[in-house]
């Protein structure tokens, strides 16, 4: 016996979404394309067009600085899943609890303590500065670590690596041990098990977390204000129009059509790639 | 697989734990720094958090940001498990799947632009009022428009986790509660949702934490009137932050560990016993 379908279950929900999900979606465009009579117009688009060379250079560094925090992401948590799924069970659920409990604190708060690490006389320089007198005699030099695209790719990668860590570990968690031990069986050592067995196999994991650090990374605008002492990305200047003092809504709508513009394609590669990798297992 | 307990492996994980924990445990030496600064740490003292035992403005943030979450929760966990209940039944494949696609939408989308979005709503609602029904609402940013974003973006997280626990149970219990007597809305109650239960908790408690955390689409549907804790503290980094923030922040953290270690305590235990029946 199916379950009965009855429709006036859907319609709180079908109405609320329509009311807070695709109607703000569809005023975003229409912002985008109006001008502040209302009229239909391409003002925000020419503006944009008209300056490209400081949008070009935005548009550029948030891609440049999300796509390296994702790589770097990537690096850092593929090892640490791999070693958390080969652990103890009751080691298993330490880690994630540890690796659950940064993700609940208030991210603003943090990425502001960050900068006390990586101030001119912050935490980090002070053990640099530490170091370099028990092998160096000459005066140390503290290298500028906050205010610089670096301190904008550590603060994304602190972030948002346990989005990367949680989805690849949970693939790989639930992988069959005997697929590993047939390969084993078969005369692969631990390399050639990792490379032609676990890595293939954790595609899924890999495909979410990529796409869970690099979304917030693009968009972000507070992690550069703080740490990348003013330089701007594409969400601060959306913040900018909004909030900032610029108050330009349209220009606003215009740069976050270009956003999700931006990271539909993204995501769009994303799952070709996902695709292929999964068909190519069953083939 | 083989177990691996090579010292490589533990060196890495401390590692990469001593690279999450750095920014919270410098909060925590802070917030007991005798000094004004958040960078030289000067003596220890207990001053901050007296500081904040006094600083009304804090607390009455505090209990914003949990009346907030809480009504978020309350309100995303009924409308998403009766969503979830409606979608579950759904027969057409094109409707279930165009559903389930909304749904997705605000995880996929970027906070900024689902903000972003929701403040032009609220903004044009009240130009609409203002010009064809003749009031002159000054602004709809407030609580109100804040709620309706946190339900928001807690809906999918809330269908999602219930979803599933749905697919779960078996449609004849309805059907058999039905034929004995009760009405559709009474079985749901006496055995649809007992079943479903641990999902429909794990999503209030999820719900409850995002909506707690959320600093970005807040940042753009608050409005001046209404504060939550992300957007106090997010104001203050705009000038200088008072250690007494760094106090605040650090009891958060001993709470979340202290709820954690305990609900790691109790899973280990009921499995062991569960062990010991089989």
């Amino acid at each position: 016996m199916r379950k009965k379908n009855s429709p006036w279950l859907n319609a709180p929900y079908v109405l609320w979404s329509a009311l807070f999900i695709l109607a703000p979606l569809a005023l975003v465009a229409v912002f985008a394309f109006t001008d502040q009579a209302g009229r239909f117009s391409l003002a925000s688009f020419e503006y944009i067009a008209q300056n490209q060379q400081l949008y070009l250079k935005t548009f550029g560094d948030s891609l440049a600085y999300a796509l390296e925090a994702t790589v770097i992401c990537l690096l850092l948590a593929f090892p640490l899943a791999y070693f958390m799924a080969n652990a103890r069970q009751r080691t298993q659920r330490l880690l994630m609890m540890l690796i659950m409990v940064p993700m609940w604190m208030n991210f603003v708060i943090c990425t502001y303590s960050w900068r006390s690490i990586l101030e001119d006389h912050g935490i980090l320089n002070t053990a640099l500065a530490w170091l370099h007198g028990l092998v160096s005699k000459e005066a140390f030099r503290p290298p500028a670590l906050l205010d610089t695209p670096g301190a904008v790719v550590l603060g994304m990668v602190y972030n948002y690596l346990p989005f990367m860590i949680l989805p690849i570990y949970t693939v790989m968690s639930k992988l069959e041990p005997s697929l590993t031990e047939a390969a084993q069986d078969l005369g692969a050592n631990r390399w050639r098990v990792l490379e032609q067995v676990v890595v293939p196999l954790s595609i899924p994991g890999v495909v979410s977390g990529v796409t869970m650090v690099f979304v917030p990374s693009v968009s972000t605008f507070y992690i550069s204000q703080k740490l990348g002492g003013g330089s701007s990305l594409i969400g601060d200047l959306i913040e900018l129009q909004f909030l900032g003092s610029a108050y330009n809504f349209s220009l606003g709508a215009a740069l976050s059509l270009i956003l999700m513009a931006i990271v539909l394609v993204c995501m769009l590669v994303m799952k070709q790639f996902s695709d292929g990798e999964e068909s190519a297992f069953v083939v | 697989m083989p177990q691996s307990k090579g010292i490589l492996s533990r060196v890495y994980t401390a590692l990469i734990l001593l690279f999450l924990y750095a920014p919270l445990l410098v909060m925590v030496l802070f917030s007991f720094n005798s000094g004004h600064s958040t960078a030289v740490f000067e003596g220890f003292t207990l001053h901050w958090y007296q500081e904040l035992a006094r600083n009304l403005d804090a607390q009455k943030v505090l209990k914003n940001t949990m009346l907030l979450a809480f009504a978020a929760a309350v309100v995303s966990v009924v409308l998403g498990t009766l969503a979830a209940t409606g979608i579950d039944r759904v027969r057409r494949k094109w409707a279930k799947g165009l559903l389930l696609s909304v749904t997705n939408l605000p995880l996929m989308n970027p906070e900024i632009v689902t903000g972003v979005s929701m403040m032009l709503l609220f903004v044009f609602a009240q130009q609409l009022l203002n010009r064809f029904f003749g009031l002159e609402v000054r602004t709809l940013l407030g609580f109100g428009s804040l709620l309706a974003a946190h339900i928001t973006f807690c809906l999918p997280y809330v269908i999602l986790s219930v979803l599933p626990k749905l697919r779960q149970t078996d449609p004849h219990l309805a059907e058999a509660a039905q034929d004995l007597g009760c009405s559709p809305v009474l079985a749901f109650f006496k055995v649809v949702l007992p079943s479903i239960s641990t999902g429909v908790f794990s999503a209030f408690l999820m719900a409850f934490t995002i909506s707690l955390d959320d600093f970005v689409v807040s940042n753009f549907t608050s409005g001046s009137e209404f504060q939550t804790l992300p957007l106090y503290i997010y104001a203050m980094t705009k000038r200088k932050v008072r250690p007494d923030m760094y106090s605040l922040s650090s009891l958060v953290f001993f709470a979340i560990f202290a709820l954690l270690i305990l609900s790691n305590v109790l899973q280990a235990r009921a499995e062991k016993r569960a062990a010991k029946q089989k």
